[in-house]
């Protein structure tokens, strides 16, 4: 439904050019969650904005590839046609409700104006379908919230309306950048199983922008893992979870401290696997495999080329010159 | 057991919220509402909670970093709690504070070994090459090189600059530090080098942490008692293993079972999601201050708070069902 091919959005400064996204494809299904996970910088962000086509710009520009919704190129797309998919058939909910919130136009315009926008639906209609949406969201007594303003209302609440502006147009496809990183973990709890259940009802397909590996195994059907620009493995998330097949997938599951696993399994306390180095800036990626530097199983072919992203078993991908090593070294 | 390090009772920090012209007191924000522990040498004690629940209001009002409105603070049994600003430096050396944002908690006109070197300087330890020195031994003990001492704050990655926040407040060898979501702004791959160095240099002299966070999975990785805190009070303190395993406040309980565990097999778990939100410190709840989201809540919980009592050894809880 919506295909990812090749994209390459990059960032150009006087000094040179940086590689945000540098040759990333992959493919949404109807009804399906997709996670991209990875950290500060990998590219992840910039991914779902050359989505909407929102690269800040300059310095940011998409120099390539093509991203296919139902078929259609929206890189070859105009910027009125492009306005039409937003928050239409694409919408984006964000980590920071209150900054994407306009924060002195009260809730109930903020949601009615996107309906009367895409749906062209007359004040009256769109008013009444704007308190059914905040209804859908769970949200407790939303005729009175429509005169409020976004500083009046919880985070919790503010995520809510957020989401409730996202699904006014029954979009087909759901971009969310982190969107309970901001949030506790009690109300976090609350909003991913408001994403979920929405998501059986109108049938819309999720990408599920997060650094969080728990937020990914409880709600992602397939999970991306991007380092520096790149998409390093794909797979199930089952497979991902189970037998992860590049370096740093491993690597990052390991270095999280484990509510489930350590309460039974070690008396004292151990040292946590870390993960050596930091992720290299862009502007001085390595050679060869850009994880190589920091890389246990590296060797002399990986600090040459560029391993290419290769299927190692059905549905599970990665970009690793000793997958098979990495899988046969246990958990 | 010996005597522990930092005592802290019914410790209160009330802000007042002023309005009209008169700048009368219009109302009071329950920060802090009456906590006690105690911290004991080379111990962890972590403090939990949401956002706005008092934790890290209550880590500065340890530190007299905030005057607290009630309550008393004992370190290495003195009252602090009354001393002057005069009076309590020399006792700020015992205790350092370690902040969450690595970049603004870091003077960025300063070198990073400037940094530390003035810490030394403000108590006066060490002077000229021989403070240079003790520097640099700290950056080597915490991970650093001592060349980069000459850098500045934004030559460095986030997890460098928390060790150089950790640098700092080692080079005063203090006692106790406060530790306020130390690693909460790092990346995932960040976060364990920079745990492991504060259980590092924890194990080798002994330091008391009163560890202030929200990431539940940390705080069971690097405490060994485990504070509850919900809206300005503690609803349960206990040995880690037993809060984690066999928590008994309703809230411990909602908390634990909100976070998301990354095994995508426990997906189907039984979870106790709470609703609605925390109400507002301002005019918190009468009786237990969770009960308007608690789903034992009884008659009893909505008029009477409970007491934090002791229901088995080193296991308190505040709960009318207990």
């Amino acid at each position: 439904m919506l295909e990812i091919e090749d994209l390459q959005t990059h960032l150009l400064f006087r000094g040179g050019t940086l590689r945000a996204v540098d040759g990333f494809s992959c493919s949404l299904r109807p009804g399906e969650t997709l996670g991209i996970v990875g950290e500060s910088g990998c590219g992840k962000s910039m991914t779902a904005l050359s989505i909407l086509r929102l690269v800040p710009s300059p310095p940011g520009k998409i120099v390539g590839g093509a991203i296919r919704l139902d078929g259609r190129n929206l890189l070859a797309l105009g910027e009125a046609e492009m306005r039409e998919i937003r928050g239409n058939a694409i919408s984006m909910i964000f980590q920071e409700p209150m900054t994407s919130l306009n924060p002195v136009v009260t809730i109930g315009r903020q949601i009615g104006e996107a309906i009367a926008l895409h749906q062209g639906l007359g004040r009256r209609a769109a008013l009444e379908r704007t308190v059914e949406m905040l209804r859908m969201v769970h949200i407790a007594e939303p005729e009175r919230r429509l005169d409020e303003f976004p500083h009046q209302i919880s985070g919790g609440m503010r995520q809510r309306v957020m989401i409730a502006m996202a699904l006014s147009c029954n979009p087909r496809v759901l971009l969310a950048d982190e969107p309970t990183t901001a949030l506790d973990v009690t109300i976090q709890a609350q909003i991913l199983a408001l994403m979920a259940e929405l998501q059986q009802r109108l049938g819309t397909a999720i990408i599920l922008i997060t650094h969080d590996m728990g937020v990914i195994a409880e709600n992602a059907d397939r999970v991306v893992v991007m380092y520096a620009g790149r998409k390093v493995e794909e797979a199930p998330v089952e497979a991902l979870f189970a037998a992860p097949l590049h370096p740093y997938t491993k690597g990052l599951l390991r270095s999280i401290p484990r509510l489930d696993l350590s309460i039974t399994a070690d008396a004292g306390r151990h040292r946590l696997a870390e993960i050596a180095g930091t992720v290299p800036p862009l502007s001085q990626l390595p050679p060869g495999c850009s994880f190589s530097p920091r890389c246990p199983f590296a060797t002399d072919i990986c600090r040459r080329e560029h391993p290419p992203l290769e299927e190692k078993a059905p549905g599970h991908f990665a970009t690793c010159w000793h997958s098979s090593q990495v899988a046969g070294a246990g958990p | 057991m010996t005597a522990p390090v930092l005592e802290v009772r019914d410790l209160r920090k009330y802000f007042p919220i002023r309005g009209g012209l008169t700048a009368r007191l219009a109302a009071k924000v329950h920060a802090v509402d009456g906590i006690s522990f105690d911290l004991h040498r080379g111990e962890t004690l972590g403090l939990v909670g949401e956002s706005g629940c008092g934790k890290s209001t209550a880590g500065k009002a340890v530190l007299k970093l905030i005057e607290p409105t009630s309550g008393t603070i004992k370190l290495e049994g003195r009252d602090i709690t009354r001393l002057r600003r005069s009076e309590l430096r020399p006792l700020r050396r015992e205790m350092q504070m370690i902040f969450q944002d690595p970049f603004s908690s870091l003077n960025p006109r300063m070198s990073a070994g400037q940094i530390v070197a003035e810490a030394l300087a403000v108590h006066g330890i060490g002077r000229g090459s021989e403070r240079i020195e003790r520097v640099a031994a700290l950056f080597q003990r915490v991970g650093l090189r001592p060349d980069q001492m000459a850098e500045f704050p934004h030559a460095f990655s986030g997890g460098q600059r928390q060790r150089i926040g950790i640098a700092r407040a080692l080079a005063v060898q203090p006692k106790v530090i406060v530790g306020d979501e130390p690693v909460s702004a790092l990346d995932v791959s960040i976060q364990a080098q920079v745990i492991n160095l504060l259980m590092d240099v924890q194990e080798e002299l002994g330091l008391a942490y009163l560890f202030i966070a929200h990431d539940l999975a940390v705080v069971q990785h690097i405490a060994h008692r485990v504070a509850v805190m919900y809206l300005g009070r503690i609803v349960e303190l206990a040995d880690k293993r037993a809060l984690f395993g066999e928590p008994l406040h309703p809230y411990t309980e909602a908390l634990l079972s909100a976070v998301p565990i990354p095994d995508p097999r426990s997906r189907h778990r039984k979870r106790a999601v709470l609703s609605g939100d925390v109400p507002s410190p301002v005019n918190p709840p009468a009786g237990c201050h969770f009960h308007t989201r608690c789903p034992y809540a009884t008659e009893r919980c909505r008029v009477e708070a409970p007491e934090l009592r002791e229901l088995k050894p080193g296991h308190f809880v505040s709960c009318h069902r207990h």
